[in-house]
């Protein structure tokens, strides 16, 4: 029997970084957001069932813990959607050097808030 | 008395992607491309009121357009979250359980898409 292999990355000593971080994110993100499309499946079932059903499920998600979670999966989505650009950039083989990582790193962060905020605020008006 | 021939190769097999794993690549990467105009799609149309409530859900759907692009989109989104949570339940999950979560994603999100193309068909017949 041979001695188990040690693991990487080993997250013990493993200094979080931009690009570890938002790895991480997609992967949750995406996770969120798959939870979300059988979420949108049962809200196409309500709309099946008729109106009083429909409007049931519409007061579910205007409930306060159906907006926080709404807007978990508004900024979900546009996290995992400005990322996943990013993620086509490098398929495309562009943006390898350094520097461009991190600035588009934090072009995504703030782009994937700025239109969060923007969804929201134009629901408000 | 049979003797168990395990070879470098026979151990190997069936655990990882060998040739077939540029294809879950590509996949992964052709349906994101198809899923960035058809999620943006349904956000603006959301905000925009278009299933506000029963009757303007009804409406929105009854159109061929707005029912085959939910149709393309769902198809998208659960192939898409199908090829992405299998990854991350092999990366992450390292006991026999691993096998079971991997199957039991791939058919909730078989199921998910059929439930939610019948539902679109069954809220586009009503209209």
């Amino acid at each position: 029997m041979t001695r188990p292999r040690p693991k990487s990355p080993n997250m013990q000593n493993y200094r979080p970084q931009l690009t570890s971080v938002m790895s991480f994110g997609h992967r949750l993100s995406g996770v969120g957001l798959s939870l979300g499309a059988f979420g949108l499946v049962l809200w196409l079932l309500a709309g099946v069932a008729g109106p009083d059903a429909f409007s049931a499920m519409h007061s579910l998600i205007l409930s306060l813990p159906g907006r926080v979670l709404l807007f978990l999966f508004t900024l979900a989505f546009f996290y995992h959607l400005c990322n996943g650009i990013r993620h086509l950039v490098w398929d495309s083989v562009h943006g390898f050097e350094l520097r461009s990582i991190y600035v588009g790193g934090w072009a995504v962060m703030a782009a994937s808030l700025l239109l969060t905020i923007a969804l929201w605020g134009w629901w408000l008006v | 008395m049979t003797v168990r021939r395990i070879t470098p190769s026979n151990l190997a097999r069936g655990l990882g992607a060998a040739g077939h794993g540029v294809g879950h690549w590509a996949a992964q990467r052709t349906s994101a491309i198809a899923l960035v105009p058809l999620a943006l799609w349904l956000v603006v149309a959301l905000r925009s009121g278009a299933a506000a409530d029963h009757a303007a859900l009804t409406i929105w759907l009854g159109s061929p357009l707005n029912a085959m692009l939910m149709v393309l989109l769902l198809i998208a989104a659960f192939y898409h979250a199908a090829l992405g949570l299998r990854v991350v339940a092999e990366d992450y999950i390292h006991s026999r359980a691993r096998f079971l979560a991997v199957v039991l994603i791939q058919l909730a999100c078989i199921a998910g898409a059929t439930v939610g193309v019948v539902a679109v068909l069954l809220i586009t017949s009503t209209s």
